[in-house]
């Protein structure tokens, strides 16, 4: 892991190469933390949504975490629901606007810990929704404690030598659990931690949200995302902490997709 | 519609598909388990839609979704059910998302829960408290358009003489003034016109067009409900112009008690009732106004003693209120209890009355 210099200035002032706000963003400018993965990947699910022609067809149904402050930045309908409900609100509106792309935007905390029932009863009823996870394993928003998903050894505020699996439990993989279950349509799990990674994750994205027009059933699209902040790590250093820790937990690719199945 | 024969529940369904219930949410639970079973039955009929929710958690947000979509819709249960439900019920309060939730409750002890809340923040919840099937079919209708005329939760409190009474009905219609377009509703129209909008507790707005902000979205929010209390309250009274003797109650108990002071005027008794119909706001001004020279204010209702709090803070001498109610369940525990019965009413009356003379 590189080393960040804190003992002299930056050699070079910061150096923007290029505009990456999309059409449903207010504006680039944010207050997340430096070395933050959440801002790439709604990011990326702002530009899927444009590209599928959902602008004006889509509503976003927010959690409670850091990414929560795109509320006021998205340029989409929206509402920020109580913690863990996302997928409950979802089932409401999708159920009385079925034309509408209806999407969930929850934490790790906000789905595995305080949410858990809603993922799973929203997916064995099989809701035509798209639930996108970003997953960073810690409760950033109160700022790194552990959540249901805070991997083996994974040290936390309130598991200072690591999680333990005897003392806290083991984390749970809720892709897996989605996937088992016949009322989901496509579950994946993405990265936002290099270039490449961040382009597979457009593409699991896209289908996430092309199963929810086909009305195939529940989307999971898990994306890992850097919290340097809550793992007490150099911002430069989030992205290979996070595939050394969280990335063994959680394998990237996809899980289940139904229409493969279908194909076959 | 021709006179039919229903049990309260399907009365009680048909008239809120009637004002416009598209969405119903809910959980199984005694007395409130028929409406869940006549919404599931009857609102697909009605271009609706009913989900047997997972726990009473879900089903409300679930009802949250569905009316920031813009529908009409509800969830329902009673007792320990509404209090699982007392987080959503606030943030509907504060996020300002029009619900309605059917509690039909199994006695009297959810006042408290009902008129104070469980959840947090300066909220109220507008609380309709029918005395029969008759109103409790108004109520229906009513609650739906209290509850979009202010984009607030309403509760609407039955209990299960309601819920499992059959009565005849042509389930009249209330003439309700039209109510505006829901502007806000989130129909994903909006995404990147720079208009978009939002259904949000901490009313910051968007980037381009920002809110007031927590303190005073908060502040507003409580300025409307103290709006709400100036206007929506309602009450029923009888023989207060030379009562002695007041008897304050609510829902079924205002219908017994109204019975039994019928009887006792009759007798030649100089007693008087008072029915807050809505539970809040609570009409406090109108029974200031009908204890006005009574010599007593009994208060009857089936808990140990909920409502005689806001019947002491409005009657002008709080020495004058009695309790003449009490925790009263029959042997399963989820049904009201024999002091929910004229005879005992009229008898506690009697005590009340002999024994302050004696």
């Amino acid at each position: 892991m590189s080393i960040v210099m804190t003992t002299r200035p930056p050699e070079a002032p910061s150096n923007k190469v290029a505009s990456f706000k999309p059409t449903l963003l207010q504006t680039e400018e944010h207050h997340l933390c430096p070395g933050c993965g959440e801002p790439v990947a709604i990011r990326l699910v702002l530009e899927v949504i444009e590209e599928l022609g959902l602008a004006q067809k889509n509503v976003s149904i927010i959690g409670h975490g850091c990414y929560g402050s795109f509320i006021m930045t998205m340029d989409v309908d929206s509402t920020l629901c109580l913690h863990g409900r996302a997928p409950a609100v979802a089932t409401g509106l999708k159920r009385m606007r079925p034309e509408v792309a209806v999407w969930t935007l929850q934490g790790d905390g906000d789905m595995t810990s305080e949410g858990l029932a809603e993922i799973l009863h929203a997916t064995a009823r099989g809701e035509n929704i798209t639930c996108i996870l970003l997953n960073n394993g810690v409760f950033g928003d109160t700022g790194g404690q552990m959540t249901a998903s805070s991997v083996i050894g994974q040290r936390t505020k309130n598991t200072l030598e690591g999680r333990d699996a005897a003392y806290h439990g083991y984390p749970i993989v809720i892709g897996d659990m989605v996937a088992a279950m016949p009322g989901s349509a496509f579950v994946a799990r993405g990265s936002v931690h290099n270039a490449a990674s961040i382009a597979a994750t457009r593409r699991l994205i896209r289908k996430g949200f092309q199963r929810q027009m086909e009305k195939k059933g529940l989307s999971l699209v898990e994306i890992l995302t850097m919290c340097p902040t809550g793992w007490f790590v150099p911002a430069s250093g989030g992205a290979d902490y996070m595939m050394e820790s969280l990335g063994k937990t959680y394998p990237l690719g996809e899980i289940k997709d139904i229409a493969a199945t279908e194909q076959a | 519609m021709t006179m039919r024969l229903m049990d309260g529940s399907e009365a009680i369904v048909e008239a809120a598909i009637q004002a416009g219930l598209r969405f119903y949410a809910g959980y199984p639970m005694s007395p409130a388990t028929e409406l869940l079973e006549y919404m599931a039955e009857k609102l697909p009929h009605h271009e609706g839609v009913c989900i047997n929710a997972a726990t009473e958690i879900e089903g409300i947000n679930m009802a949250l979704g569905a009316a920031a979509g813009g529908f009409r819709a509800a969830s329902g249960s009673c007792g320990q059910g509404l209090a699982l439900m007392q987080e959503a019920i606030a943030e509907a309060a504060l996020n300002e998302t029009p619900i309605v939730i059917f509690n039909m409750a199994r006695n009297q002890q959810d006042y408290f829960q009902a008129t104070r809340g469980g959840g947090w923040g300066d909220y109220r919840t507008i609380t309709l408290a029918p005395k029969d099937l008759h109103e409790a079919v108004e109520h229906a209708q009513l609650a739906f358009h209290l509850a979009d005329k202010y984009r607030v939760p309403v509760i609407f409190m039955g209990d299960n003489l309601l819920a499992r009474t059959q009565m005849g009905t042509t389930l009249p219609q209330l003439d309700l003034a039209p109510l505006p377009p829901k502007d806000w509703q989130l129909d994903g129209t909006s995404g990147g016109t720079g208009k978009s909008r939002q259904i949000w507790t901490f009313g910051c707005g968007k980037t381009n067009d920002p809110g007031p902000g927590p303190s005073k979205h908060w502040e507003r929010i409580a300025a409307k409900f103290d709006a709400i209390a100036e206007v929506e309250a309602r009450y029923e009274e009888g023989f207060t112009d030379d009562a002695e003797t007041l008897v304050v109650a609510f829902g079924s108990g205002g219908k017994f008690v109204e019975h039994v002071v019928r009887e006792m005027r009759a007798d030649g008794h100089k007693v008087g009732y008072f029915r807050p119909v809505t539970l809040w706001p609570y009409p406090g001004e109108a029974l200031e106004r009908a204890s006005q020279g009574c010599k007593r204010v009994l208060v009857f209702e089936l808990n140990a003693g909920q409502m005689i709090d806001d019947v002491r803070l409005n009657v002008h001498d709080r020495k004058l209120v009695k309790a003449i109610g009490g925790v009263s369940f029959d042997e399963s525990g989820l049904n009201l209890g024999p002091l929910m019965d004229a005879t005992v009413i009229r008898e506690r009356i009697e005590l009340a009355i002999h024994g302050a003379s004696k």
